[in-house]
């Protein structure tokens, strides 16, 4: 496997790597809809045949990337999260887990980089709406390395895969699905999922706390979070709908009595514009908000 | 009775049911007797050409021809839709040989036909994606976006096949193949029930363009 130079944006990494694997693999293919095109030039300049922009088309580019999956390719989909997600979840959902083949989607934007585009370009709900379907791996890189890795690892294996590619960053990157433990300590575990964790980490810096840590958030890492719970008090972090992996936690917990705070984006209507940092601080999840809500918990 | 109206007839239980109130048995006869190169021994061929059934609804003429075929087994004709058995009400490409495409939900074949004759062409696969749908079906504005794309990528190896029934509503005579047309499709419009036209329209291939058959079935009594 040869490697890509690294950039610091997760998104211009994204454009390079996907060039790459294109090169390196003549099964992978490339289907986008005018989103993200300047990334993509010398991609599409290279191997006009396997990168497709469809226009401003999701649900064709969706199932696009399926049909090219029906003939034996590799395709790699491409939109805003919201747009490839949610306006074209039937698509995703027949044209993929139901017809038995698989694929890469990798949905830009999250639920804070299009902070002064509204509603209309946010997906806090992607993770949860791909939850509902069957044995969809599901990965969100904190940093351009770790987006490197998860799209060759993505595009290497077989299934429905969905990278969250997004502007916020850790200053760490960790290596391999699975989770990571950042620190040990006796009281309560944070989970931190996807590019939550500098918060995460500043927002318990005076704890003794554990802080464990993923960017492959699905499958969920059951036996290690097991094997490291001291005190059944668990934090969960995740930049997406609070709650979302609330359920695989608790299946993981089953047979454990303990107490879970849930935080991620809040179920509401922000209309406000302005930068990210605002939008995470209007959901509680600058380091300031997650300490304010964990010393609550813990208090109890 | 010739043996697709007895294979009809192990789904229905109805003797009286008249071949002709199936709208795309004509059509799908033409394209597995006559016109596509497939078989139950190339289903896994990467090489054969695929025929993509979009319109899922009314699947029972579509399991009589894969069985008079010999793509799956008469025994499965009289379990289906029951719960152990391969034929549902829509098909589902992995439970029955032969099947390209699980359909059902309406305005997904087309857009899957483009995917698949890119991923043909890039790889190099000289076979043919024929989709067959509704009339009606095309009131779903996704087979739009498939309408202007394949047109726009040369996509000459693909061909649909509208079998009209007239069963859409807002209808307007002969708007699909304007629509078609206006797109830069090549296209036919013949009687979906004349087999020798069909055989001739839906061999044809366009020059660097896709085509389109608008496969008209006008008959008072349609079952599917």
């Amino acid at each position: 496997m040869t490697t890509t130079t690294l950039v610091r944006d997760p998104r211009t990494q994204f454009g390079r790597t996907v060039a790459d694997l294109l090169g390196e693999d003549l099964s992978v293919a490339l289907v986008y809809a005018e989103i993200s095109a300047r990334f993509f030039t010398e991609a599409e300049r290279r191997f006009p045949e396997r990168v497709v922009n469809v226009g401003i088309r999701e649900q064709l580019m969706v199932n696009v990337g399926a049909g090219m999956a029906l003939t034996g390719l590799r395709p790699v989909v491409h939109s805003f999260g919201t747009f490839l997600v949610e306006r074209a979840f039937e698509q995703v959902k027949l044209g993929f887990p139901h017809q038995g083949v698989g694929g890469v989607l990798v949905g830009g934007g999250g639920s804070f980089d299009a902070s002064r585009s509204g509603r209309t370009h946010q997906v806090p709900g992607d993770v949860a709406l791909l939850d509902t379907l069957p044995d969809v791996v599901i990965h969100a890189p904190g940093t351009a390395a770790e987006t490197d890795e998860v799209l060759r690892r993505a595009v290497a294996a077989d299934g429905l895969h969905y990278v969250r590619i997004v502007e916020q960053t850790n200053s760490e990157s960790f290596g391999g699905p699975g989770l990571h433990v950042v620190r040990r300590g006796a009281d309560a575990t944070v989970l931190a999922l996807g590019p939550v964790l500098d918060d995460v980490l500043a927002a318990t810096a005076d704890r003794d706390l554990t802080v464990l840590y993923a960017h492959s958030v699905r499958p969920f890492d059951v036996a290690t979070f097991r094997a490291l719970l001291t005190v059944p008090d668990v934090v969960l972090v995740e930049p997406w709908l609070a709650g979302t992996s609330a359920r695989v936690v608790s299946d993981a917990l089953h047979d454990v009595p303990h107490r879970l705070l849930s935080l991620g984006t809040r179920r509401m209507e922000l209309r406000h514009y302005g930068t990210p940092a605002e939008h995470q601080r209007a959901h509680g999840l600058d380091a300031a908000g997650i300490r304010r809500s964990l010393e609550s918990f813990l208090a109890r | 009775m010739d043996n697709i109206q007895h294979l009809l007839t192990l789904m229905t239980g109805d003797e009286k049911h008249d071949p002709a109130s199936y709208s795309t048995l004509d059509v799908l006869r033409v394209l597995y007797e006559r016109v596509l190169d497939v078989s139950p021994e190339t289903v896994d061929d990467p090489r054969r050409d695929r025929f993509l059934l979009s319109k899922g609804h009314g699947p029972m003429a579509y399991y009589a021809v894969l069985c008079d075929r010999g793509f799956i087994p008469e025994s499965w004709l009289r379990e289906w839709g029951s719960f152990d058995s391969h034929l549902g009400y829509h098909p589902d490409r992995n439970l029955v040989p032969g099947v390209e495409i699980s359909s059902g939900s309406l305005g997904h074949g087309l857009p899957l036909g483009v995917g698949s004759a890119l991923g043909l062409r890039a790889q190099g696969i000289d076979s043919r994606v024929v989709v067959l749908v509704g009339d009606a079906e095309l009131d779903e504005g996704s087979n739009h976006e498939a309408l202007e794309l394949a047109p726009a990528l040369a996509l000459d190896r693909l061909t649909a096949v509208v079998v009209d029934n007239r069963s859409s509503s807002y209808a307007v005579p002969g708007r699909i193949a304007e629509r078609f047309s206006t797109e830069g499709w090549q296209v036919a419009t013949v009687d979906g029930r004349d087999h020798d036209a069909l055989e001739t329209a839906l061999s044809e291939r366009g020059v660097g363009v896709p085509n389109a058959v608008v496969a008209t079935v006008l008959d008072q009594e349609l079952a599917a």
